[in-house]
């Protein structure tokens, strides 16, 4: 009874623990959005963290894309040529790429490679008294540190998004229209018939819009909250990536559901 | 115990003061007073909550109970704007630096002025080569800050530390791990900046040689509690037993050197 | 100094490219033709049964795309599928009385309207009708037709 009681005590004081994480999160986002007007006029701060916040993820992005893309096509490919319907397979690669494969990998890789290195890069900040600093200055460390890294994921991840599909397609077509014989122009007017811009890619780019808002927001709300110790810093990078998975594929859910129904 | 001037003007008051973190009581209601213009020293072994009172001072922690004024302002009662006004006016040179790792020592000492006045770049770049003049590192400023030992990243700390003229600095920890030759040199910087530029310092130690040479004042700290106060002369002939031992570094004496167990001829017999 | 240059022209090859894939989603993906600026002009066309056409299904003429399918309404008087079509301004010829049938690509693939030129000389302008069409050929009823013949023909 007592182990019991013990049990439900735990499970009670966790629910009140991530309670508080969450609204700690969002109380954290208000201030950043608070500090976003600040901003204008310190551009160079926003292009120093898009260097290194964008830049810097356009390399793995293109790659995988590129090979993405290949292998949509060849897969694609094997399966509609029993139909003979390989002429749909620019269609079939542009909707898989524009409405999921774009948006969500993307995420994850800039979780994995741009997320991972802002909550690295803000918890060693919070460690060698970076921040602390900043605040004794008098400088508030949302205007100078957190607002412009946030911007900078919000704008990349749209523009990553846009670079892996395209790539993406251009990789489906080296293999459908290069290697196994797709016909280059079905390829292109089966995908321009099928594809439409609001439906498919603006609905892309609103995926990953919220996805860039909810990555880069994990990613410097966990740098900021590490404990400032090497393996508190080591634990939050990990958990930036792993939340920031969880996070997109759960909205990817919810967002496909609104946006092309089902539900 | 004698008592520090009361004639003197105060610029920071420290009264009942407690501050607890969960379950852990850190500071037991402390009464500090910070004279203008001296170089007061709050002295204490590890983990005593020395850090805490800065953090109190700088308004970045809240005090469970009790106040701390500055200037005759509280801290704690400060909306963010006037406490970001306050600590324009002050300065703090951390354990580590703290320095912006992703700036050149110029741009350190420059970021304070950048952020706060609108001063045209020649007049920016005069200020932040007489501050660095000032702790000796004019030749070094177009280095990074992981170019730096130890000892330099603290004193270009220093010198953003006093960027903006405020009226007090703070130090934590300023001797740490570092060689003979740079705690002079940092001694020496701590006392010449208070006098020359009308400073009041605030230092953090647990280095009682140094700190005896250069403070006006010191308190000692254990538990929570000031257990002594004054001079450095008072403090060397305190008749208190645990400030004598603190002084010359005895290893036991009334801060026992085991930690709190059992006897150990018992926890030997007891398996 | 050079530092921040090469960082600068980096973040702004950065977003270029990122626009650039995205106007070649629009553009090259999607054929948006709001971008083009190519509003064509409009033509209609009643059906009895247009099987499987959609909205943005391709209108071919000769095998050429010369523009697509914008809307598809149930009109109710008539109880005809009444088609728009919105035809490229680049082809502004098109005879009066040419015709539309629904064709489908393939066994199993899309359904599109082609277009067949007749002799008149006036031509097709915006809002004009179709007078002639054809009705998509629905695999149901060609197999139903057959098994009918067939067993007719085995009386």
């Amino acid at each position: 009874m007592a182990a019991m009681l013990s049990f439900f005590q735990q499970i009670g004081s966790k629910a009140f623990l991530s309670l508080a994480r969450l609204g700690r999160a969002h109380i954290f986002l208000l201030r950043t959005f608070g500090a976003l007007p600040s901003l204008w006029g310190e551009f160079r701060l926003v292009i120093a963290q898009l260097f290194s916040v964008g830049v810097a993820t356009v390399q793995i992005i293109a790659i995988s894309g590129l090979t993405v893309g290949m292998v949509l096509g060849l897969q694609g490919y094997t399966t509609l040529v029993d139909f003979g319907a390989e002429d749909s397979l620019g269609q079939m690669v542009a909707l898989s790429l524009l409405r999921e494969l774009g948006p969500v990998l993307t995420a994850i890789l800039f979780a994995g490679r741009a997320g991972s290195a802002l909550t690295a890069e803000i918890g060693l900040m919070k460690v060698t008294e970076q921040l602390p600093a900043m605040e004794i200055m008098a400088v508030d460390p949302f205007k100078r540190v957190i607002a412009p890294r946030f911007i900078a994921g919000f704008i990349s991840m749209p523009l990553l998004a846009a670079m892996f599909s395209a790539l993406g397609i251009i990789g489906g077509y080296i293999v459908g229209v290069g290697l196994v014989g797709v016909d280059d122009g079905a390829f292109w007017s089966q995908m321009q018939a099928k594809v439409d811009f609001y439906d498919d890619i603006m609905n892309g780019v609103i995926k990953s819009v919220v996805f860039g808002v909810v990555a880069t927001w994990i990613a410097v709300y966990e740098g900021y909250e590490a404990t400032p110790t090497t393996e508190g810093v080591a634990k939050a990078t990990t958990r930036t990536v792993v939340h920031t998975a969880f996070a997109v594929l759960g909205l990817d859910f919810i967002l496909t559901a609104l946006m092309f129904g089902g539900l | 115990m004698t008592e520090i001037e009361t004639s003197q003007e105060l610029l920071v008051r420290m009264e009942g003061l407690k501050f607890s973190h969960g379950n852990r009581v850190i500071l037991d209601g402390i009464n500090i007073d910070i004279p203008k213009g001296k170089v007061t020293t709050i002295m204490g072994p590890s983990g005593t909550g020395k850090t805490t009172v800065l953090r109190l001072i700088t308004g970045q922690l809240t005090p469970s109970a009790g106040c701390v004024m500055v200037e005759g302002q509280e801290v704690a009662g400060l909306n963010r704007s006037a406490l970001y006004a306050l600590r324009k006016k002050m300065g703090m040179m951390f354990q580590s630096g703290a320095l912006f790792s992703d700036l050149s020592v110029f741009e350190n000492v420059a970021f304070p002025i950048r952020e706060h006045t609108d001063l045209p770049e020649s007049m920016i770049r005069d200020l932040v080569l007489i501050k660095l003049e000032a702790v000796g590192l004019r030749g070094a400023k177009s280095l990074l800050p992981a170019e730096l030992s130890g000892g330099m990243a603290r004193r270009v700390a220093l010198a953003r530390a006093v960027a903006l003229d405020p009226m007090m600095v703070m130090y934590d920890e300023p001797f740490t791990g570092q060689d003979p030759i740079t705690v002079g040199v940092i001694m020496k910087l701590i006392r010449t900046l208070n006098d020359s530029l009308g400073l009041t310092s605030i230092l953090v130690s647990h280095d009682v040689a140094e700190v005896s040479q250069i403070s006006d004042y010191l308190y000692v700290m254990s538990g929570g509690k000031v257990v002594e106060k004054g001079s450095p002369e008072v403090l060397q002939n305190s008749d208190s037993p645990w400030v004598q031992q603190f002084l010359n570094g005895l290893p036991d004496g009334p801060a026992r050197f085991h930690y709190p167990a059992i006897d150990l001829a018992d926890e030997m017999l007891s398996e | 100094m050079n530092q921040k240059a090469k960082m600068e022209i980096a973040v702004g090859a950065f977003i270029v490219f990122g626009i650039l894939a995205l106007l070649m989603l629009a553009l090259k993906v999607s054929n948006l033709t709001i971008l083009s600026g190519d509003d064509g002009y409009e033509l209609k066309a009643g059906f009895d049964n247009i099987g499987g056409l959609k909205a943005r299904s391709p209108v071919m003429m000769a095998g050429v795309r010369v523009g697509q399918v914008s809307n598809v309404v149930l009109d109710l008087e008539s109880f005809e599928a009444v088609v728009t079509l919105r035809i490229f301004s680049k082809y502004n010829n098109l005879p009066k009385d040419t015709s539309a049938s629904i064709f489908t690509s393939g066994l199993l693939g899309e359904q599109y309207i082609g277009l067949e030129a007749g002799g008149e000389e006036q031509v097709l302008a915006d809002g004009d009708v179709l007078a002639m069409t054809q009705s998509a050929v629905v695999l149901e009823q060609i197999i139903g037709q057959f098994l009918f013949s067939k067993a007719a023909g085995d009386d």
